[in-house]
């Protein structure tokens, strides 16, 4: 039996799956979250072979708010021994401009980013609460810092989460649970594929140990690779006359 | 991977998970401009078989193919590094199911610990399996083992049509041995189950010992036959009555575990400057590891890290060569012909004075399973050459002299073999046209390669 399961919201990404193998390694129990069955099959089959530990796929739709309580009892079920630690990863990221132009682009990306998220948190609160211990830790994004001309439909659903983040910390922490929101920069994935210059890359797996790592160690907010912070400290002061000049 | 973005393929393409890269055979003397998707699920591999505006496609895997195999100017490449999942492992059998991302490295480390090792490896554990079939890869035990697709049970294809086929020999020979060796021009590779080999222990014992001359060398191969490795190291440069001196390295599977500190790979920092290879520097080098090694034969034990990918100790070697590149030549000639064909391989580098380092000498064993696999009984000699004014001229005579012997280049190598060269020594071209006319009618999969050697 391993000393903590980790519970993969949105496991079949590469950020998700980097972590799920970092946590692994570490002889962590996984729960693997999502939709994609059939690749949440053969990334249990990889953990399973990889690190020899349990990982048990589950189906997950942060979308389908009505079946996030039953979902929980499902994991509850399946948690593989010690603290129920929770690493919440889904999140979509469409053009800004399709969003501007189809209402429903738009909503479907508060809902995956923002309501889909802060229900599950919702659902898992009491559990967590009830074990007394247990990390949480969330992706956000160096979006939600400030809203730019490029995606700030998603950076409002990142500052979103991040807010949302704040009061569930405090209200965890009562009970022993830590939470932390990484704010992320562009990881190397098929999310950022296709877009042209984006600065301070990092591979999936880099992103995933460093996580791990501050997922160890602390709470609040990180930023993640840390040059962000004193990049985004910048962005944030500028005045609004030039950031509206600015073409980021 | 080099990076350019090409603003006007870059608008279409964005929504379909493809971007314009630039991308580079490992030698860094062939490049390809193309478009590429990396899909992170084997579900979305289907997609990927319809890149934008018509375009050819050609999967690529950890782009250690030396030439043009995996390049595809103009067309599309498909990323297959991201599937990297074992599915099963059946440690009573030792078949393992895997994606095609999968490196040996990545093998190697999960395996080692458990007993076992993929029974073939070739000289860098950053190849995918997935590419190590589609090359039908080899390593420094073939005389032993064959290559790669000697140790395959079965593999999945998603065939150009969008068929996702599982091929065994049984069930689809032909399929089966087109696609082993076949260089991505049967389809993209989903999922491979590959035989892994038991070892005792996690520790090789290696002999070295100096080699006079080609003949000594040859002699040397010969008693080793026995061994389960063996390798020489040649002084290319080397002339006259020294003329195929070298090392030559043989190992076996040691019974006892060794320990062995934790390898951190140190990088090669810049693109070296083309002065510094140069005939003396070379020379240098090459007289000084001849030299080191012991007349009467050393003995140690080595990892197997250690031992099957010496030179992935230096992340980024090939920037040795420079920004201009290197090809690398691979043959393999048959032993009644060998000896003498190797000697005149041997004497054209060395009058050339084409500057490289060690060359490797090995015995191979049997005929590969693929239509166009490499391996076969004979000699085979790898080394590079960098790309300089006159190399052509080298790597013609060097093609010339291996066809006359009845030899053949390796694919994996290769970027320069002509047409009409491969024809002539890949008797089995005409049965792997016939089934790509079968498959592939439209020639939806396609490479550098396949438009130089007309596959």
């Amino acid at each position: 039996m391993s000393s903590e399961t980790w519970l993969i919201l949105g496991a079949s990404s590469a950020v998700a799956r980097a972590f799920a193998r970092e946590a692994a390694a570490h002889g962590a129990a996984l729960l693997l979250a999502g939709r994609d069955m059939p690749d949440l099959e053969c990334q249990a089959a990889d953990l399973t072979i990889r690190h020899q530990v349990a990982a048990v796929p589950l189906r997950f739709d942060a979308g389908d708010l009505a079946s996030h309580a039953g979902f929980v009892a499902r994991c509850l079920s399946q948690a593989g021994g010690g603290f129920l630690n929770v690493f919440l990863a889904f999140g979509v990221m469409p053009d800004q401009a399709d969003a501007d132009a189809d209402p429903t682009v738009a909503a479907s990306m508060v809902t995956a980013n923002f309501t889909g998220a802060a229900s599950i948190l919702a659902a898992l609160a009491p559990a967590l609460e009830a074990q007394g211990g247990g990390r949480v830790v969330a992706l956000g994004s160096v979006a939600g810092d400030r809203g730019r001309k490029r995606n700030f439909l998603y950076g409002a659903t990142k500052a979103a989460l991040r807010t949302y983040l704040q009061g569930y910390a405090a209200r965890l922490a009562k009970a022993g649970v830590r939470v932390l929101c990484i704010k992320a920069g562009p990881v190397d994935t098929a999310m950022t594929w296709p877009l042209p210059g984006l600065p301070f890359m990092v591979s999936p797996s880099a992103f995933a140990s460093t996580a791990w790592r501050r997922a160890r160690r602390g709470s609040g907010s990180t930023y993640l690779p840390s040059i962000w912070w004193p990049v985004m400290s910048i962005i944030r002061l500028l005045p609004t006359s030039i950031f509206n000049r600015l073409d980021i | 991977m080099p990076e350019s973005f090409a603003p006007a393929i870059q608008e279409g393409a964005r929504a379909m998970g493809w971007k314009a890269v630039t991308l580079q055979g490992w030698g860094r003397s062939s490049s390809a401009d193309c478009l590429a998707a990396r899909p992170e699920r084997s579900g979305e591999m289907a997609a990927a078989l319809a890149p934008p505006g018509n375009r050819t496609l050609i999967a690529h895997g950890g782009g250690r193919s030396y030439g043009d195999a995996a390049l595809n100017t103009g067309g599309a490449v498909v990323l297959t590094g991201r599937l990297d999942r074992i599915l099963s492992f059946d440690p009573s059998t030792g078949l393992l199911v895997s994606e095609p991302g999968v490196t040996f490295a990545e093998l190697l480390a999960i395996f080692l610990p458990r007993g076992f090792i993929a029974p073939v490896s070739p000289g860098t554990g950053f190849v995918t399996l997935g590419g190590a079939l589609a090359n039908d890869v080899h390593g420094k035990n073939h005389h032993g083992l064959g290559s790669i697709g000697d140790h395959v049970a079965w593999f999945d294809l998603l065939l150009p049509d969008g068929r996702l086929l599982r091929v065994a020999e049984a069930t689809d020979p032909d399929l089966f041995r087109a696609t082993i060796g076949g260089i991505g021009l049967t389809g993209i590779i989903t999922a491979i189950c590959l035989r892994l080999a038991a070892v005792p222990s996690n520790a090789l014992t290696v002999q070295r010992r100096r080699v006079a001359n080609l003949d000594d060398f040859l002699q040397g191969f010969k008693d080793a036959a026995g061994t389960a490795y063996s390798v020489g190291w040649i002084d290319a440069l080397a002339q006259g009555a020294a003329l195929g001196r070298g090392v030559l390295e043989t190992a076996e599977a040691s019974p006892h575990d060794g320990t062995f500190p934790s390898r951190k790979a140190k990088r090669f920092p810049i693109d070296a400057p083309g002065w510094l290879l140069n005939g003396l520097s070379v020379r240098a080098f090459n007289a000084l590891y001849w030299r080191r090694a012991s007349i009467v034969g050393q003995q140690t034990t080595a990892s197997y890290a250690q031992f099957l990918y010496p030179l992935d100790a230096i992340e980024g070697w090939n920037r040795m060569y420079g920004k201009q590149g290197f090809r690398q030549f691979q043959c393999v000639v048959p032993f009644e012909t060998g000896e003498r064909a190797l000697r005149r391989l041997l004497e054209t580098i060395a009058s050339a004075g084409a500057a490289s380092f060690l060359a490797v000498l090995k015995v191979m064993g049997a005929q590969g399973r693929g239509m166009l696999s490499f391996g076969m009984p004979g000699y085979s000699l790898a080394l590079d050459i960098p790309s300089r004014p006159g190399s052509e001229a080298v790597f013609a005579a060097l093609e010339r002299i291996t066809r006359d012997a009845g030899g053949r280049i390796y694919l994996a190598k290769d970027s320069v073999m002509s047409s009409d060269g491969f024809n002539a020594m890949y008797s089995e071209a005409g049965a792997f046209r016939a089934l790509r006319e079968r498959i592939d009618p439209q020639r939806r999969l396609a490479s550098d390669m396949s438009r130089r050697l007309k596959l």
